[in-house]
């Protein structure tokens, strides 16, 4: 060991300072460049994430809200699920899952959930099996695992019964569409308030019907389009309508790609199923007579009697989130086309049906293309002059190449056109000028849930919260009547047009519906 | 290390400056990033280990842990691999965490990420590339030669000497 330090001792050790120092030049070099991308993208794009509207309160406080549910098939059992209220043996099923497995969630995400502050009173679904295990299901709020600990709900024979009790404030109907209508039009006239699933009405004649009855009640209405509690739907709306991000859009282009047996409406028949425990003459109503079939009970939306087909059941929804993102409304004409090509199972409604909706005043065309028979993902795109946007559960947003309002940064290399400038993550509570790789393929996959206040959500619970939220605050809720009656209509207007092979027109004035000969 | 030509010296110098300016800069650029954490990675987790990164992260509390951790653990051993001191602890601390970043995302035959990689990879990933470069520095510890370990060392031995004079 050397007495002295030596200079070249002190070169060797100092020698790789200077690149510290070259690191942080560059690496600052860099920030700035980004920081500057950024600004001039934020003077472009400006978001007050805190701005967007939660439709939610803290608490489910004041009086409980006591319920009847109508209809406990898949849906039914789905909403009821979301509210809190399973059977014992689905719970126990769920812990056993979550013991054995603990990335299965389920029970997990049940037991935390706040309660809504509601109970359920009666039942009616006209299939015993589902009655029997909805009316134990409905009274489990304390989410036990043991039914012999339950005393069934009350179950009704009929809905009207259901509707008519006096321990009952407020229905869910999760019915077959044909009963809408009639179910909707019962609770109105006997002030009950009401929260039914999509669509709204099987026909024309009975969205007008269900429409005046609501206005002439007092009661709060909500259409199960459960997509309305998107954090990503209200964020786009704002960045569309008041940044005007996207210039003119002209064009919105909506798809629906499923290639199941259950995305076919081919449901599950139950083997215990038979005509002694359905109440068939209920379950046909007043539409066409039918022979007993099992098919059509629990298979019911492939014909047009009891169902919608495409219109009703997907492209009410992807209509929903456009005109919940840009207030379209009603569109002036509809034409549709399609067929059965794949499932030629015996089935009324097509299987690939395309409509194209046309909004004249808003220079807008809407375009719904749907197949049955393959499950290529499309994303739901709104083109304007200046960008687009492939909305879901989260967004992204692309700057048009030849866009002239960001004309200028693309031309200074701050706007690069391949690549989304915009990426929106659920959960996330940000949303990047900059986007790293990663978000951009969160925004592009999306998730089931939606966030709120950094919790995962079940969009369905939200949408049961907000109409219980209205019903208590005697305010409206985000899928109120007016927003049906312009769902349902849009709707049928594609139905007649496929059905009739004619251009549907709607008069606003009027609102009456016509067709070309 | 007294056995090495000048120019292997240098070649292994210059690797362990660049795999530290690439950690150092990884953290720095996610400090930066004030909104960056780990937790969609964590989550997009697969192999055998999926459940535990996903636990973590969607543990709140952990993650306001793991997260600085992460950042400035990358610039701290970025910065020692380049200036060359502490150096063995460094390269430690970065077989650690290139262990875990691989663990955590392995490219395993039928593992699919949303988060696509850049390159084509099959079991051994750029992670374990970087992994096993780190393992060559820490048989070859350059440091001792160029680097602030030297004066330390310098300055380690003058008081290791001095105890032992006033022992005597």
């Amino acid at each position: 060991m050397p007495t002295k330090i030596s200079r070249r001792d002190l070169l060797k050790s100092f020698a790789t300072l200077p690149v510290v120092g070259g690191l942080f030049y560059k690496a600052l070099q860099k920030e700035q460049h980004n920081k500057q991308l950024q600004k001039s993208l934020s003077k472009i794009i400006k978001i007050d994430f805190n701005s967007i509207n939660h439709a939610t309160h803290s608490e489910s406080s004041g009086k409980k809200i006591r319920l009847g549910i109508i209809g406990y098939g898949s849906r039914g059992k789905m909403i009821m699920n979301s509210a809190g209220f399973l059977h014992p043996d689905d719970i126990s099923i769920f812990k056993q899952s979550f013991q054995e497995n603990n990335k299965d969630k389920r029970y997990e995400e049940l037991m935390q959930t706040e309660k809504l502050n509601i109970e359920f009173n009666g039942i009616c679904d006209i299939y015993d099996p589902h009655a029997e295990f909805g009316i134990i299901a409905g009274n489990n709020s304390e989410k036990l695992t043991d039914k012999s600990k339950l005393q069934p709900i009350k179950r009704y024979k009929t809905y009207k019964e259901l509707i008519a009790a006096k321990d009952i404030d407020a229905v869910i109907i999760a019915t077959p569409d044909h009963w809408h209508a009639p179910m909707i039009i019962e609770a109105a006239k006997h002030g009950k308030h009401v929260y039914s699933e999509k669509c709204m009405t099987r026909t024309l004649e009975e969205t007008f019907a269900v429409r005046n009855s609501v206005l002439n009640s007092k009661i709060t209405f909500q259409l199960g389009h459960q997509n309305r509690q998107f954090d990503s739907y209200n964020l786009a709306a704002k960045l569309i309508k008041e940044k005007k991000i996207l210039g003119d859009i002209s064009l919105i282009q909506t798809n629906t790609n499923r290639n199941t047996p259950w995305g076919a409406w081919i449901y599950p028949i139950p083997e215990i199923a038979s005509r002694k425990n359905i109440d068939w003459e209920q379950f046909i109503g007043s539409t066409n007579f039918s022979e007993f079939s099992l098919e059509k009970f629990f298979r019911w939306r492939l014909w047009w009697d009891y169902g919608t087909g495409l219109t009703g059941d997907m492209l009410t929804h992807e209509y929903d989130c456009i005109n919940q993102v840009m207030e379209i409304g009603i569109p002036d004409t509809v034409m549709s086309s399609g067929g059965i090509y794949y499932h030629k199972d015996g089935r009324e409604v097509p299987d690939v049906f395309n409509a194209l909706m046309e909004y004249k005043d808003q220079d807008l065309t809407l375009m719904y293309s749907a197949s049955l028979a393959s499950g290529k993902y499309r994303p739901r795109t709104l083109m304007g002059t200046d960008g687009s946007m492939e909305l879901s559960n989260g967004f992204t947003v692309s700057v048009d190449d030849h866009s002239q309002k960001y004309s200028k940064e693309i031309e200074q290399g701050i706007i690069d056109t391949s690549n989304p400038v915009y990426s929106y993550v659920p959960g996330a509570e940000k949303v990047d000028a900059i986007t790293s790789a990663s978000t951009k393929y969160f925004a592009k996959r999306g998730l089931t849930y939606t966030y709120r206040n950094g919790k995962q959500h079940d969009t369905t619970y939200l949408h049961l919260k907000e109409w219980l939220d209205a019903i208590r605050l005697g305010t409206q809720p985000s899928c109120n009547i007016d927003r049906g009656f312009e769902e349902a209509i849009t709707a049928h207007m594609a139905t007649i047009s496929y059905r009739e092979g004619k251009k549907v027109y709607w008069n606003k004035d009027k609102e009456q519906l016509t067709m070309n000969n | 290390m007294k056995n090495l030509e000048k120019s292997q010296i240098t070649v292994l110098v210059l690797l362990r400056i660049i795999i530290g300016w690439h950690f150092a800069y990884e953290g720095l650029a996610k400090l930066f990033d004030t909104k960056w954490s780990a937790y969609f990675y964590l989550l997009e987790s697969k192999g055998w280990f999926q459940e535990t990164f996903m636990n973590m992260a969607m543990n709140t509390n952990l993650m306001l842990i793991i997260d600085p951790l992460i950042k400035w653990g990358l610039l701290l051993i970025g910065l020692s691999l380049i200036l060359g001191f502490l150096t063995k602890y460094a390269k430690m601390a970065g077989l650690c965490m290139l262990f875990f970043f691989w663990l955590s995302h392995p490219p395993f035959i039928g593992y699919e990420y949303s988060l696509p990689f850049e390159g084509h990879y099959l079991i051994f990933d750029k992670n374990s590339v970087e992994f096993f470069a780190i393992l060559v520095l820490m048989f070859f510890p350059t440091e001792q030669i160029i680097g602030l370990q030297r004066l330390a060392n310098y300055f380690l031995e003058k008081w290791r000497q001095n105890n032992a004079n006033k022992n005597q």
